[in-house]
């Protein structure tokens, strides 16, 4: 925990302070805080109903924290409604993918340049989403639907990039995926990331976190129990006995 | 051969009179296809656009004859430029101020808002224009055309052509305008189309102005067609709603041949078994789709 008291607050691009955010009457997050800082890639690790996706959907404004406040770039976004944090710079691949089924590959992608900021870059990030993927630009006259699950995930990312984000949230990209073609999403993550876009990314896959992450938080039961560096946490006895059973 | 030329005047009246059907149909299916909102007040505010139009020709509201606008006498489909905007905005106040708090408590909310509005308009009509029926009759509602030795009214064709231009400019504003694909995106996927920072409830409000825009298209051509009185949209809402289920549901093809179908039972059930029965056989054929095939002909 004391990891925390290290990180400043003004140099963080996300500041999440002590949110409280409920699903109806069942209180799903408590007390988080957690501090994104600019051009990192930090992970969100936890079991399945450690409220994650609650947290990502709470920054998206999908959620709104009954308690706390969450900051982007020094601006109180607690209230802001989903389309309004998109235009701020902030991008959800949410879990599961929801690409748009019936329309094309690039109507999916130009979907995701919908804000009034992306509109305007719309063939810019097209160009880079197709370097990223480029078999996303063999397929873009086919339907989303069509593609395979691994081609289907490079479109979700693809789509979210094309929102222009500054801070990318990314919801379990990995399942139900090959780790061949974990590999490559990766590898395009590491590219995004050198770019200069922040990435947040939630990972049922330790391993794969450790590997990937700079710094990671965990989750459980809906409060942060530990965060740092995947160094760090490695030596923590509890993470050791928690997700890597040794 | 004569039995048979005897039966190409109600084919040829049949497809053309399906152009207006679709028509009506249109806006139903798209408030349906994309807030999964059934607008029982469509057909009323079909009616409503008629009215309008109406006015704008004789100038006849509360009994009185407005004779500044009875000498403009705009002409029915003319007044569309006035009367599309106006049920734009129509539409575009229901779902952002009725319906879009609506949707967000029950299904039964917004249904029952929508009864509510239909209600309205239908007293609010009886009030302004009486309860007599009407027509919109400029010179040529009442021309026909002849094909060979048929005569088929003129204004069935005026029908036809509005649906095939509206449904062609409807699919390509859904496909190539970026509110379009949004409309398209936050009905596949709601909770996605926000994450794409799309403002659901701005794009249901165009989507419902939209589908309203559209029906003052329809009332205008129905005016011209058949005549109709302030309850009127009752009888076409059920027609309405026949298309879209003959068609199936989010198909703009289904639709169309939904349109025609329908148009066709109608022409064929009067020749056969007398103009009494025509629109019997219309709602014979939606309730045999019903129990053969519910999703429709071209559902999935």
């Amino acid at each position: 925990m004391e990891k925390h008291t290290r990180e400043t607050a003004h140099d963080a691009l996300l500041k999440v302070s002590n949110i409280d955010v409920f699903h109806g009457s069942f209180q799903a997050l408590w007390d988080v805080s957690l501090e994104v800082k600019p051009g990192e890639m930090l992970a969100l690790i936890g079991a399945n109903t450690a409220g994650k996706s609650t947290l990502l959907d709470t920054i998206s404004g999908l959620l709104h924290p009954a308690k706390g406040s969450i900051e982007f770039e020094g601006r109180n976004t607690s209230a802001l409604d989903p389309f309004q944090i998109v235009e701020l710079g902030i991008s959800q691949v949410p879990e599961g993918r929801r690409l748009f089924p019936e329309m094309s590959v690039l109507d999916n992608l130009i979907l995701g340049s919908y804000n009034r900021k992306a509109r305007s870059k719309r063939e810019q990030n097209l160009k880079q989403v197709y370097r990223h993927f480029p078999i996303l630009e063999d397929r873009k006259n086919q339907l989303a639907k069509t593609l395979s699950g691994g081609q289907q995930q490079m479109l979700a990312i693809g789509r979210g990039l094309m929102a222009d984000p500054k801070l990318m949230l990314l919801d379990e990209i990995s399942l139900g995926l090959a780790p061949i073609v974990l590999d490559e999403l990766y590898r395009a993550l590491r590219e995004i990331r050198e770019r200069g876009i922040t990435i947040l990314f939630v990972e049922q896959n330790v391993r794969r976190t450790l590997q990937e992450a700079d710094r990671a938080y965990i989750l459980e039961s809906g409060r942060v129990v530990l965060s740092g560096t995947p160094a760090e946490l490695q030596e923590e006895e509890e993470v050791r006995k928690a997700y890597f059973g040794v | 051969m004569t039995d048979l030329l005897d039966l190409a005047a109600p084919l040829l009246r049949g497809i053309l009179l399906g152009g207006l059907y679709v028509l009506i149909a249109l806006g139903l299916s798209l408030v349906f296809g994309v807030m999964k909102l059934i607008n029982v007040a469509h057909g009323d505010l079909v009616i409503l656009g008629t009215y309008f139009a109406f006015f704008l020709m004789s100038g006849e509201l509360l009994g009185h004859k407005y004779s500044v606008i009875a000498n403009l006498g705009i002409d029915p489909i003319l007044s569309l430029v006035i009367v599309i905007p106006l049920l734009f905005a129509i539409g575009y106040a229901i779902q952002k101020f009725l319906m879009s708090r609506a949707l967000g408590i029950s299904m039964e909310a917004p249904l029952l808002i929508a009864f509510g509005i239909s209600l309205i308009i239908q007293n609010t009509a009886q009030k302004l224009w009486t309860p007599l029926s009407r027509g919109l009759t400029p010179t040529y509602a009442l021309e026909c055309f002849t094909v060979g030795v048929l005569r088929i009214p003129l204004i069935y064709l005026l029908d036809f052509i509005a649906a095939l231009v509206v449904m062609l400019a409807l699919r390509e504003f859904l496909k190539r305008t970026y509110l379009g694909k949004a409309i398209n995106a936050a009905s596949q996927d709601k909770r996605a189309a926000s994450l794409m920072g799309i403002n659901n409830n701005r794009v249901y409000a165009f989507a419902f102005g939209i589908a309203m825009a559209i029906a003052a298209i329809a009332g205008v051509f129905l005016g011209l067609t058949f005549p109709f009185n302030p309850t009127s949209g009752v009888s076409f809402l059920i027609i309405a709603f026949g298309v879209i289920i003959v068609g199936g549901l989010g198909s703009m093809l289904g639709t169309f041949i939904g349109g025609m179908i329908l148009g066709l039972a109608q022409t064929f059930g009067g020749y056969f078994l007398g103009a009494t029965a025509q629109m019997l056989v219309l709602y014979v054929i939606v309730l045999v789709v019903l129990a053969v095939r519910p999703q429709g002909i071209f559902g999935r």
